[in-house]
Order: C-alpha cells, then sequence, then structure tokens
C-alpha cells in the first residue's frame, strides 16, 4: 500500500528523495530538506496519498553524522488507511543554526510538535508562527534530548522575573487582581516598575485618568 | 454598613473597556492537570488564550536513553498514570515488533483484558472529573468507587495499584492469578451497573447537559487537522480506533463497536467516553473467555526473556543468562520502528531508535493528550471562560502524559 507512495514520490520528486527503503513493515522516505515543504503539501493534497493526519513528528540527534539531525515525521491517511515516514537531514556538527521548513501551516499538530522539537533539539522551523519554548521555561540553557547535553547538567538559578520583557509570563499590568472600583493602590504610591513608562504605559494612562488630582 | 464604592465618582464604577487578562492554572482547582491558560478576556468571552504546558516536564525521554530497554517499563508507566497497563502493553508490543516475536496467546488475552481493565479506569476517572468540576459530586464519587474495583484488581495482579511496571518483552511479569477471572467478571458488572446508575443521574439533569450540549464544538476537518485522535475524534464523527483500523495484538478476533458522536461538543465526548467502558466490558468479557487458564506466559526467547528463578540460583548457565539479560540489558537490532496503540486518550505512538546495543538510542513517545491539549486553544477562543471547565475536562488532558 505505501509502496505505492513510495513508487509516485520517487516519480514526481526525483531528484528530492534521497532514498527509501522500509523495516518492520514503516515505509521510509529520505528527502532533501529543501523540498521538506513541497512534497508533504503533495503528500496531504494529492489524491493518492491524502495524508491528512500529521500524527508524529520528533527529530533524531546523531552527533557523529554530517548533517547531524534527522526530523522524522508520520503521516498517516485516514482515507487510505496507510502511512508513511518522511525524514530529512539537517544541521552540521556545530548544531548551531539549524533550520528546515516549518509545515504548520499544512497541519495543525505540527505547531506544537515543532516547538516542542525546537526546544529540546534547538531545530529552527522557518515560518513557524510562534517558535518558542513549550516543555522547558525561556531562561533554560542548551537543548536537552541533544546527545550533547549531559543529562547531570544543574541549570542556572532563574533570577526574579521582572518586567514585561518575559515570553511566558502574561502581559499584566499592576491592576491585575484587585476589584473593580477599589482602586487604593494606586494611592499608595508607584508600585515597583510600574512608574517605567515604557514598561507600562497603560498603567500610566490609567493611573491618569482615574486620578485626576494626581 | 457603608461600602467604600459611594465615595467614588459614577464613571469610576464603569467596567473597563480594555480586555481584562485572566490566568487559570497550573495549579486550579478545577484544572486536572498542571496547564495554565492565559486568557484575554471581553466582558466573559475569551477573545485570546495561551496554553502553555510543561509543568510535568521530568525529561522521560531523556532519561529512557540512559537505562536498559526493560527500564524503560517505569517511566511509561508514569506517562499516563490512569492507564499504565495500557502503556506497558504499547511499549511491549513496539520493542517486539523490533524483536519480531510474537507473544503466547495467554499473554496476548491477558494483556487486552488487562488493558481494558485500564481503558475503564481511565474512561471512569475522566468522566467522573468532569462531572464533579460540573457540581456533580456523586457520580464522581460512584465512578472513582469503581475504579477503585479496578485498581484492587490491578493490585492482586500486579503488586501495585497505579505504577505497574507489569509489562516485558516477550510477556508479562507473572500469569494470572487464579482468582482473575472471577474478580475480573465480578467488577465488571459492578462498574457497568455504576456506569448506568451515573448516566441516569446525569442526563436527566437539565445543569449538566445545558453546560454541556453545544460547548466546546470541533468539527471533524480541525481535530483531524489537530491529531487528535481517540475518544475525542471519534466524539467529532470520525470512527478512527487503532484497535479496528490497525488491529495489534489480538484485537482482530474481538467484536466490538466504535462509538462514534456527531457533534463533537462536550457531551458526545462524555458520552463516547461512556459507552466505551461498555465496549471495554464487551471486550473483556470475550477476553476472559479465551483466555487458557494454563500454559506459558512469556516466549521460550533467552534472548529477551530472563530464566525461572530455579535455574538462575541453581545453574551456572542460568546466572548467566539472568546477569547478561538484566546488567547488559536486551539487545535489540539496530534499526528503528514506529508502533502504535489505543491508549486510553488515543493513538499512543513509540518511535523507537536502537543502535543494537543494549541502551535505547531514542525513545519517542508520541502522547495523544499533546496533541488534544493544543487544541485546547482553538475549542476555548469564543467561548465563555465557564466553558474552560467543561472543555478542559472533555478532552482529559493528562499531564504525566502531556508533559512526559
Amino acid at each position: 500500500m505505501a509502496q505505492r507512495l513510495v513508487d509516485l514520490l520517487k516519480n514526481q520528486f526525483a531528484l528530492a528523495v534521497l532514498e527509501t527503503y522500509a523495516q518492520h513493515g514503516d515505509e521510509t522516505v529520505v528527502l532533501d530538506p529543501g523540498s521538506w515543504h513541497e512534497v508533504c503539501r503533495f503528500l496531504r493534497d494529492a489524491p493518492p496519498a491524502q495524508m491528512n493526519m500529521l500524527t508524529d513528528l520528533t527529530a533524531v540527534d546523531y552527533p557523529e553524522r554530517d548533517p547531524r539531525f534527522e526530523v522524522v515525521a508520520h503521516l498517516y491517511s485516514l482515507q487510505h488507511g496507510h502511512r508513511l515516514r518522511l525524514k530529512t537531514r539537517v544541521g552540521d556538527r556545530t548544531g548551531e543554526d539549524v533550520r528546515v521548513d516549518s509545515i504548520s501551516d499544512l497541519w495543525g499538530s505540527a505547531n506544537w510538535m515543532e516547538r516542542e522539537c525546537y526546544d529540546m533539539f534547538g531545530i529552527q522551523f522557518v515560518g513557524h508562527p510562534d517558535l518558542r519554548r513549550i516543555l522547558m521555561y525561556p531562561e533554560f540553557v542548551g537543548h536537552p534530548l541533544r546527545k550533547d547535553y549531559p543529562a547531570e547538567r544543574i541549570q542556572p538559578l532563574v533570577p526574579y522575573r521582572e518586567g514585561i520583557n518575559n515570553e511566558k509570563l502574561p502581559p499584566f499590568t499592576a491592576f491585575e487582581g484587585m476589584p473593580f472600583g477599589r482602586q487604593t493602590h494606586q494611592q499608595s504610591g508607584p508600585l515597583g516598575s510600574e512608574s517605567d513608562p515604557e514598561l507600562f504605559p497603560e498603567a500610566l494612562d490609567a493611573s491618569q485618568g482615574r486620578n485626576p488630582e494626581a | 454598613m457603608e461600602t467604600q464604592d459611594l465615595d467614588l465618582e459614577r464613571s469610576e464604577l464603569e467596567l473597563d473597556a480594555e480586555p481584562m487578562f485572566i490566568n487559570v492554572g497550573p495549579a486550579h482547582p478545577a484544572m486536572h492537570g498542571t496547564v495554565r491558560c492565559q486568557m484575554e478576556l471581553s466582558g466573559e468571552v475569551i477573545e485570546r488564550v495561551d496554553v502553555q504546558v510543561g509543568y510535568l516536564h521530568r525529561g522521560f525521554e531523556k532519561m529512557c536513553e540512559r537505562g536498559t530497554w526493560s527500564q524503560v517499563y517505569p517511566y511509561v508507566d508514569r506517562c499516563n498514570y490512569v492507564s499504565p497497563m495500557l502503556n506497558n502493553v504499547g511499549f511491549s508490543l513496539a520493542c517486539e515488533k523490533m524483536l519480531g516475536i510474537e507473544v503466547t496467546p495467554r499473554c496476548a488475552y491477558y494483556r487486552i483484558a488487562l488493558g481494558e481493565l485500564a481503558r475503564m479506569s481511565d474512561h471512569l476517572t475522566c468522566d467522573g472529573a468532569m462531572a464533579m468540576e460540573l457540581g456533580a459530586f456523586t457520580p464522581f464519587l460512584w465512578m472513582i468507587k469503581g475504579r477503585e474495583m479496578i485498581w484492587d484488581i490491578m493490585e492482586e495482579e500486579t503488586g501495585a495499584r497505579l505504577t505497574h511496571s507489569f509489562g516485558r518483552v516477550g510477556g508479562m511479569a507473572s500469569p494470572p492469578t487464579d482468582g482473575f477471572k472471577e474478580t475480573a467478571r465480578t467488577a465488571v458488572a459492578e462498574i457497568l451497573a455504576i456506569v448506568e446508575e451515573s448516566e441516569r443521574l446525569l442526563f436527566g439533569n437539565r445543569i449538566f447537559l445545558d453546560r454541556l450540549q453545544g460547548i466546546g464544538k470541533i468539527s471533524a476537518e480541525d481535530a483531524i487537522s489537530l491529531g487528535w485522535t481517540g475518544p475525542c475524534l471519534r466524539a467529532s464523527g470520525v470512527p478512527y480506533d487503532v484497535r479496528k483500523a490497525h488491529p495489534y495484538g489480538r484485537y482482530d478476533e474481538f467484536d466490538f463497536d466504535v462509538p462514534v458522536g456527531s457533534e463533537g461538543d462536550c457531551l458526545d465526548r462524555f458520552v463516547v467516553r461512556i459507552e466505551e467502558i461498555k465496549q471495554s466490558a464487551r471486550i473483556i468479557e470475550q477476553a476472559l473467555k479465551k483466555l487458557p487458564s494454563s500454559g506459558p506466559i512469556n516466549v521460550d526467547d533467552p534472548r529477551v526473556v530472563l530464566p525461572p528463578k530455579e535455574q538462575v540460583y541453581n545453574t551456572i548457565e542460568g546466572t548467566i543468562r539472568h546477569f547478561k539479560v538484566i546488567m547488559e540489558g536486551l539487545k535489540i537490532p539496530a534499526g528503528e520502528v514506529y508502533s502504535y496503540t489505543e491508549g486510553g486518550n488515543g493513538e499512543l505512538g513509540f518511535y523507537l531508535v536502537s543502535d543494537g546495543s543494549g541502551t535505547p538510542y531514542r525513545v519517542r513517545i508520541r502522547p495523544p493528550c499533546f496533541l488534544v491539549t493544543s487544541g485546547l486553544e482553538r475549542v476555548i477562543t469564543g467561548a465563555m471562560v465557564s466553558d474552560v471547565v467543561p472543555c478542559f475536562g472533555s478532552l482529559n488532558m493528562i499531564g504525566g502524559e502531556c508533559d512526559r
């Protein structure tokens, strides 16, 4: 079943398909990273493929190889019931600036899985709408599932988070959580960094609007 | 008593037209997992929401790369802590697929019976907790009573109530106990009675139905695109069940139906789980009938299976074999596999990469919850704040599996 798909891909994208093999009944196609998005779109839309579900997307780190990372996607078609494993190999041995096209515009499930892949392996998905860490916190140093990340490594302590320059903190102001109609806290003077007009422009406006005598 | 508001101008009492930010979780009584929803509200309507996970990340995939293949079992146990047996079975099947082993019939039926019991406990927990969060405490207590019966069976069979670590590559840790069939039959009958009683209590309750009907709708296309599987996808009307679509183990010999919803709202997800409990009961009944009362539980393969204890203690060959399997770990031939089973929440996949040594090179657990939770944003955007609770409850996010 999936063999037919592999032949189709070989015919359609002769240059993009680098290698194909099957193991334990899983058909695998290794793609050129440049045509990653194009082939994925074809597999999603072409009538003989109709892979409408991206079941899994992850990566494997092979530090001694060049290219170092394998991005692995598992596709499934609910109509035809066939599966296909797609792979592409990216990155050099330094592991810096690893890039591959994002497929989050094709399948909604790619959004979080690419974020996880970025978090764990440091692979940049070009075109992802919101590429930030998902399982780790923003101050985390390194990418834990890389083979050169020691499992015993102790992370630096995160300093107390101040201001709103933090992507995982909500854009709160000092007014958050105050009951409506009780603005007594404003009269007790500026609170922390609230007085900084660059960080809290809305705080400044609000305090001016609500306390005309101040 | 004089209120403070009286000395304020009337205009000051009016609510801000600015959007209001509200933060639910990561620790919130209505969030039975550690997830955080940052919401931007306009009045009571959710305009934007950012769902943040990762508060329960314990680095399982990294830890799996440090031990032997058998030492992965405790980690998969702790992934989905309401149906750990299904994870055990899923991982065993993935390893066996790489080794090319087929387990004995006794083991296969035993796995199915235990796995379906675990699925019942998963759905009982989810539906019970969902009802409790909406204020119906009695069904929660009843359903947890039912789960307790399952856990008693699990304790009898495996020695542990929650984290069994009972699966083994090529078999199970021990054969079924003598009284297994009887206790399982009794418990399943009692659970079915509990479920029917809860149904009567809930489905005649106007408040309960009003809070679920038409809330948190998602279309089949959206659910497929988001990678949803399991009860949440079936509630949207897609009859995809791994047990039916790609039978593994010996599920092809069983007669059961796949309950499907039509609307894809919270009520459908609730009802699909209730119906799946009944289907699981059917499967368990058939599995108990087929389960042979004697015969080997483990395959006869010295590469992966530990020798019997009499041999280990009394013969040098047995001792060496035991030592090698424990210390070096069982060797899985180099290669990779993607094996998928129907977990409590959907397709539980294991993408395993082996380099031929006794240690896994990469264990990727494809958690169904992770993708279902990623759809929470789409489900609750545009809904009211009070709808977050039934929506989140019906998705059955399991923190351990989502964050690993």
